[in-house]
Parts: structure tokens; sequence; C-alpha cells
């Protein structure tokens, strides 16, 4: 399973991964739910958010080679879940993504210090994650900089955002508005460095008016907002954390 | 899963954030036309526009909404103090006008080019950066010199035109020394995004921006607040590649000294600053620095190496001659 696979520890790790669980509400607070239904649903969630990037922090931040990164985050996972570390939060002292790093931060510190005691794929679950994926993303990326929690923080707004595009081409497919997120995709998730298509451009290629355009480029905005925004509330512990998070991303009145 | 590299994410930030950024400005009843939507800041959203009457295009900025309500009267009179700063360095503003909708707008040169923080990675000579410093340097002198203080200068605000100009951009958040503050106009926003001015405004980007602008003391705030602002973009463009070498001491030193937290410890003035980093790479002696024997020994070889190889060389030759 090298590669494409993470090993985790619990039984609360084996389907689902990469992707978001629907969910309206914060999942820190259930990461020790004794129902082991929602406890997966959490665990599922906060992996989906957060697995890239841990991957991403350890082999930038940490120089850690491609092989031992894919093994050290599947084992700072499993442990989180087994040690309870997670659950430990305290939400008055740090946000949850700023506590996560530095648990991951000491979970590496020791790691390097035991270096050759750490054993690869010794949990027995298994998660398929696109390792590769995030490879290819690194290519993209320059070396951390020295504002690591900034660093991290762009790789979760990074994750966040990805899934969201993936739901709104699902819900928008689904809903028969293929157009309308083909008009998005064009002029907002347009390739690096590429000339933005005029409204008039658009309109001609879709056949449609200008101002239906800019209409559906509006709404197609509002429902990517709403879709991150849902999943930032997921990932986030409090309501307060929540908001403060959204006004950075978003600005004043956001959440 | 998609792909989204960082300029991509910087984008759905800006287009997505908030609900007035979805609503297209209403023109009517001004002399421009709405073409596309450039880009959205933290003050306000930019479009390209077309004015009917001069047949041109232009860049038309839309300052949100709630930065627009409170301070209005502030928007019109530094837009109408920076229409008066002329400079090759500076976009100047053509106009300004309030939308049907309340919103404030001024319209712009419409710039065509590259912004810095992009064209940073094409640009690997640092003596071709320190230049481009420089020129950013002299422009903002220059508004000091008319009194008028950026106060959120950074990469993203600067552009190259396609003529190698060098361009300061976004004006918007300017404050015109001498002006008494706006007490009480807004409670302490902490948003770290940038709205106008008044007494209590936290107004600048985090980074970038002086101790005392993240105090949100506007009255503290003066041209040493640029400088350190112009510090913070200097330490960004001599940055080595990863893999390069290390920054030298003397630039180490400017940097510093232009970051000091207190303004007193500053350069005084931009023009100090860019001074010390022409004689940098010049390779002259800086103000802020005290080289050792060694140091000054190896910058004057660096400095003078081309006469002094021929020097050698000339000896040399001399040497085999004699030996001939």
């Amino acid at each position: 399973m090298r590669g494409d696979a993470v090993s985790v520890a619990a039984d609360a790790l084996h389907t689902g991964a990469g992707r978001f669980p629907i969910t309206r509400h914060s999942v820190i607070g259930a990461l020790d739910a004794s129902d082991p239904s929602e406890r997966r649903q959490a665990w599922d969630t906060l992996i989906a958010a957060y697995w890239k990037p841990v991957y991403k922090h350890l082999r930038l931040a940490w120089n850690v080679p491609r092989e031992d990164a894919e093994d050290l985050t599947q084992e700072f996972f499993a442990r989180a879940l087994e040690g309870g570390v997670l659950e430990r939060f305290d939400p008055d002292k740090a946000r949850f993504r700023t506590y996560l790093r530095v648990c991951l931060d000491r979970f590496a510190s020791n790691a390097r210090k035991a270096e050759g005691r750490l054993k690869r794929g010794g949990a027995s679950e298994h998660l398929s994650l696109d390792f590769p994926g995030a490879e290819r993303e690194l290519g993209h990326l320059r070396a951390a900089g020295a504002d690591v929690d900034e660093a991290f923080r762009q790789e979760l707004i990074r994750a966040l955002f990805s899934d969201a595009v993936d739901v709104l081409r699902e819900r928008s497919l689904a809903a028969g508005k293929a157009t309308q997120f083909a008009i998005f995709e064009r002029y907002d998730l347009r390739p690096t460095g590429g000339d933005a298509p005029t409204y008039a451009a658009l309109a001609e290629e879709f056949d449609v008016p200008a101002t239906q355009v800019t209409n559906w480029l509006a709404a197609m905005r509002r429902s990517f907002r709403a879709i991150v925004l849902e999943r930032l509330r997921a990932v986030t512990a409090t309501e307060d954390e929540f908001r403060v998070e959204a006004h950075e991303l978003f600005g004043p009145g956001a959440a | 899963m998609t792909w989204l590299p960082d300029e991509t994410l910087a984008h759905l930030r800006g287009v997505v954030g908030d609900a007035a950024a979805d609503a297209p400005p209403d023109l009517r009843g001004t002399p421009y036309e709405l073409r596309e939507m450039l880009g959205r800041g933290g003050m306000g959203t930019v479009y390209l526009a077309w004015d009917r009457e001069l047949a041109r295009e232009v860049a038309l900025k839309v300052v949100h909404a709630e930065a627009a309500a409170a301070l209005a009267h502030r928007v019109v009179r530094e837009a109408r103090t920076l229409a008066r700063l002329e400079h090759p360095g500076i976009v100047p503003v053509h106009d300004v006008g309030e939308l049907p909708d309340g919103r404030i707008y001024y319209v712009m040169k419409r710039v065509r080019g590259e912004r810095l923080d992009a064209a940073l990675r094409a640009m690997p000579s640092l003596a071709e950066r320190l230049g481009v410093f420089e020129r950013i340097c002299e422009a903002v002198a220059f508004a000091h010199a008319h009194g008028v203080v950026h106060r959120d200068l950074k990469p993203e605000n600067v552009m190259l035109g396609e003529f190698g100009e060098t361009l300061v951009l976004d004006w918007g958040a300017a404050k015109t020394l001498g002006d008494a503050p706006a007490p009480g106009l807004l409670p302490d926003d902490a948003s770290g995004r940038t709205p106008i001015t008044g007494h209590g405004m936290v107004i600048g980007t985090p980074g970038y921006m002086a101790p005392e602008q993240a105090r949100g003391d506007s009255a503290d705030v003066d041209a040493r607040a640029d400088v350190y602002s112009l510090g913070a973009m200097l330490r960004e463009l001599v940055r080595p590649p990863e893999g390069g070498g290390d920054v030298s001491r003397p630039l180490r030193a400017i940097i510093a000294h232009a970051m000091a937290p207190s303004p007193d410890e500053r350069y005084p003035t931009a023009d100090a600053l860019a001074e010390d980093v022409r004689r940098a790479r010049d390779g002259e002696s800086v103000s802020v620095y005290r080289e050792n024997l060694f140091e000054r020994a190896g910058r004057l070889m660096m400095r003078y190496r081309v006469p002094l190889l021929l020097v050698l060389t000339y000896l040399a030759m001399r040497v085999v001659l004699l030996l001939l």
C-alpha cells in the first residue's frame, strides 16, 4: 500500500478519506465521541482537511524524504487518535490548526531524535490518500519560509478550496448547471498567468447575454463561498474560532 | 482533487470575499462603461472601464461599502491630493465620484504590466531587483515630499510596466501628513485588511505594516512607517532563491535598520534608505554597517576587480618578459 495509502491504527478511519463528509457543524468536539459512526465521521473530516497540510509541512518545513513523510503522516494521525492528543485541545489557548501544527512539530522532532526506530506501515488499517498527487503539488510550492504557521494555514485553505471546487462541480452537474460551472471555471479557475476571458467573450462562447454571464458568475461564487464556509466550520473548534478564521479568509461579514 | 495554485487561491478569496463584490458597480450617470473586473483588494475592487469622453481605458476602483460609508469624505479628499502627485512612478488618479448605491469610486490610469510579486520569479539578478527597489523608493520619497504617506506598500502594490517602468499603485489607503485625525469614526478594526483612514483603524498589511500602524494610532504614522514597509519589501526582494547564497551583511543591516521597531531608529527618509541600497549595489560601504578590515578588503577587491585584474595581468607579463 506504500505511496497510495496511509495506515491508521483505528477502525474509525477505514473509509471515505480524502473527501469531506457532509457536516454543517464543528467535528473537533466529536473526535472522542462514544458513538462510533459520529467519531468516524469526525476523524474522516479532520483527516480530509489536514492530511495534505501535514504531509507538505513534513516535506517542506522538516525536509523529510517522501517515503518517510508518508509514513510519518500516517503515524501522526494514528498516534493522535490512539493517544487522545487532539482531544486535549483547549480552544482558549490556541486555534485548532495551530495546536495541530504544534503537535505535529513535536511529533516530527521526536521522530527525528528516534530516527530508525519508527517502523513503517505498522498500523492495521489503510486509508486511501493521494500521496502522489500531493507530491506533484509540492513541485509547485516554494520551500517553506520562516512563517511555518502561515504556510500550514495556506495548505489548509488550499485543501478546503480544492474540495469546494470539486463539490461545486458535482452539485452543479447534478442540478443541470453545467454551463454556469463552466463559466465559473473559465473565469475564476483559469490557469496561472492566463488572461481572464472577457464577459463578452464568455457570453459569445456560451451563447448567453453578457448580463447572464455576470449573474451566473455571482451565483457560482456565492455557492462556492457557502461550501468553503461549511467546510471551515467543520474543522474549527468553536464558533468564535470559525468566525475569526472566516473573517481572515473572506473579510468582514463573511461568517 | 482539483489543484489550485496560490494565484488562483488569492483570486478566489478576492472574488468571493463578500456579497458586495458580487454586485458590479452601476456606472450610469458617470462617463465610464464597465468592461471587466481586474482584481479585488482589502479596500476595494478594481474594474477595467472605458472612459467615453476621452475614449480610453481606465482602471476604476470601487471602495468597499463598509469603508466608504464611514469615511467617504476622506476618500474624496485623499483622491484629490493624490491627483496632484505627478511622478512617473506613481499611478495618477484622474477622477473621483460616488455611485448611486453610495459607494465611492476613483479612476486611475490603466497600467499594463506585471505585479512585482509575480515578476520577481523572472528576475534572478540581485542588482536588477535592487534597481527596482530604488525606483520604488524614489516614487515613495516624492510622495513624502508632497506630504503623502502610502501606508500599504508591498510587492502586490507595485507594477512593472511593459516598458520597464516601476509604478507604485493603490494609494487609496494613503494619509496626508498634517491632517488632523478623525477621532472616533470607526472602532478598532483587527481584520488586517486595508480600510482607508481614521484614528483607531488598523491600516496596512500584516508583515509589511510598521508597529505604530499595527497599533492603529494614525497620529503616530508618518513617512517612517513607509520606510518600515520598504524594509519589509527589500527583505522579500533580496531573499535568495532556494539553494542560493546568503543575504550580504550590509543588506541585512539595511533591512534591520529600515525595520527598526521604533520610528526614531529607522532611516529618516525613503531617500536615505535608497541611497544605502544603491551603495550596497555598487559595492560601496553603507551607513548602517561597520565592516571589519577583511570585509572592507573583500568589498574593495570586488568593486575594483577589473582594474585590479588588469594591473595583475600587466605585472605578470612584466615578470614573464624579465624572465625571458
